[in-house]
């Protein structure tokens, strides 16, 4: 479903955010990618639907090579992935309604999303959603009369009305509290499961991930140092995702022992 | 070990010097005493026109209050070039702010292009301008209203296009992220975030636009300015001062109308 293709990405600064990254991941999935601040968790998600440009390499969309696409089919290909941000990314001042309905505007003509001219099946569809979310009794609220957990459910019913097959999460919870947190990642894990959208999500919590994923991806210094079912995920592992190790590790990150060791 | 290397460290740290501050001080005040000496001001003078202001004061009581009925239609004309020329010009400087807004229009050969243009706008005196477009339409109100619109046009462009550089950039992230096109992306993510300020500085212009148009007579071109021109070349000062109390009372009403639309704006 999405291919990654010896990616490098190199910010303007030199920065390296991913270093040649190969990586499949399946139609159906829900994939976990955990990892430090920085070490290139929201690159990787940003340049599946290229909100950030690739500078080596090809990622394969659907069949479609999204790197290489322009004009309409890009769009095209971006219409088919919603994503989720960890700041909800509403339009605070427009209608829940009017927020769930943007997710449409790739399906019709400029001049008619500007006149608002949806059809009707179009607002069945984000009723629909709205209600998929529990969300339905908010439609015509003001985006800013919500709590933050109630603007992420929102901005998933943004991505169901979108019709994505895919959906993009950069952390979808960074900014709740417990309870609201298991709603939206409850939200999501039946979306995945009911509608057999693939996710793909980046998590802070550890303990999320083991509870929601099918397969997790550890990023570190733009690179998957590991990438298998959520089961084998052992805290030696994380540990090296995270760094963590012995404290002479810690001190001298050089001297890190590659991962294959450090799981015998 | 690390006691020693703080005191070296503490050596290279030295206190910013304050020279710079000083020398700027400096130039402003020289600047002001030339520029005050080359204008040939004097507090002299100051003191000796005070008086002549109580004569005109003088002479201007008791108004001419029959004066009002006379000048209601200048007036209302007026009103109406603020009117048309702060509408022309909050329309037109759409375009112009959001092709000079840094984080709308990512292509330089646009953006500077449409700021430069922007900028030889404001950087015309107003009333100049004016005269100018005296000279190509001729006597009358057209000319004001264009000056008014081109007037309207560099404050409020100017104004939103700040605003759009300041919007949360979040929605826009999101309306890329939905497959939607450059015109879509800034209906829905720009357009819902700056209409309050947007409107609010359409109001805001309309105001000081009245101030302007009071004025825009004296190089004749339309509303209540042509007035206080032939009043005042003919020493007529109770029309005088009853033009400037009506004038002082519509500015006041408009004044007070229009900052009660803003405020319920934002």
């Amino acid at each position: 479903m999405i291919e990654f293709h010896n990616v490098s990405k190199v910010y303007p600064n030199g920065t390296r955010g991913l270093n040649n990254i190969n990586v499949k991941l399946e139609k159906g999935e829900f994939v976990v990618i955990v990892g430090l601040s920085g070490a290139g968790k929201s690159t990787f998600l940003r340049c599946i639907n290229r909100l950030h440009e690739v500078t080596d390499g090809e990622i394969i969309v659907n069949g479609k090579s999204i790197t290489q696409a322009k004009g309409k089919p890009l769009l095209h290909i971006r219409r088919d992935i919603g994503m989720i941000f960890q700041n909800f990314n509403l339009v605070k001042r427009s209608s829940v309604l009017r927020n769930v309905l943007s997710g449409r505007v790739g399906y019709h003509s400029t001049m008619k999303t500007i006149f608002g001219l949806f059809p009707k099946e179009d607002k069945d569809l984000a009723f629909q959603a709205l209600d998929r979310v529990n969300m339905l009794e908010k439609a015509y609220a003001r985006a800013d009369e919500l709590s933050g957990g109630q603007q992420q459910r929102v901005s998933i019913a943004r991505a169901l009305a979108q019709e994505a097959k895919i959906i993009l999460a950069d952390e979808p919870v960074a900014s709740l509290d417990p309870l609201t947190t298991k709603q939206v990642m409850d939200d999501l894990h039946h979306i995945n499961k009911e509608m057999g959208i693939t996710m793909v999500v980046n998590l802070h919590s550890i303990q999320l991930a083991r509870e929601y994923a099918t397969r997790m991806i550890g990023v570190r210094a733009g690179e998957i140092v590991f990438d298998g079912p959520v089961t084998e995920a052992t805290d030696e592992v994380l540990d090296f995702i995270y760094g963590k190790g012995t404290t002479t590790v810690e001190s001298f990150p050089e001297k890190q022992q590659p991962l294959e060791e450090v799981v015998q | 070990m690390s006691q020693t290397k703080l005191k070296t460290d503490l050596q290279h740290l030295k206190k910013p010097s304050r020279s710079k501050t000083y020398f700027t001080l400096l130039l402003f005040v020289v600047l002001m005493i030339v520029s005050a000496i080359s204008v040939d001001f004097s507090f002299q003078k100051l003191f000796e026109g005070f008086p002549n202001m109580f004569n005109l004061v003088d002479k201007m009581s008791p108004p001419n209050w029959s004066y009002f009925s006379y000048i209601t239609e200048p007036m209302l004309e007026t009103i109406r070039m603020a009117v048309v020329g702060a509408t022309f010009g909050s329309i037109l400087s759409i375009p112009f702010a959001i092709l000079s807004a840094r984080n709308v229009t990512k292509s330089k050969w646009v953006l500077l292009p449409t700021r430069f243009l922007m900028n030889i706008n404001r950087a015309f005196p107003d009333l100049l301008m004016a005269a100018l477009l005296v000279a190509v339409f001729g006597l009358g109100t057209t000319a004001g209203i264009i000056a008014l619109s081109l007037f309207s046009l560099g404050i409020v462009s100017k104004l939103t296009y700040e605003s759009i550089e300041a919007i949360d950039p979040g929605p826009l992230e999101a309306m890329t992220a939905v497959g939607a096109n450059k015109l879509e992306i800034i209906y829905y993510g720009v357009v819902p975030q700056i209409m309050p300020q947007y409107l609010s500085y359409c109001i805001y212009v309309f105001e000081i636009n009245i101030r302007f148009a009071a004025i825009l007579g004296l190089v004749g071109a339309g509303g209540i300015g042509q007035f206080y021109d032939t009043n005042l070349s003919l020493f007529n000062y109770p029309n005088v001062s009853a033009m400037i109390i009506y004038t002082l009372a519509v500015v006041l009403v408009i004044d007070f109308i229009s900052g009660r639309l803003r405020r319920s704006l934002i």
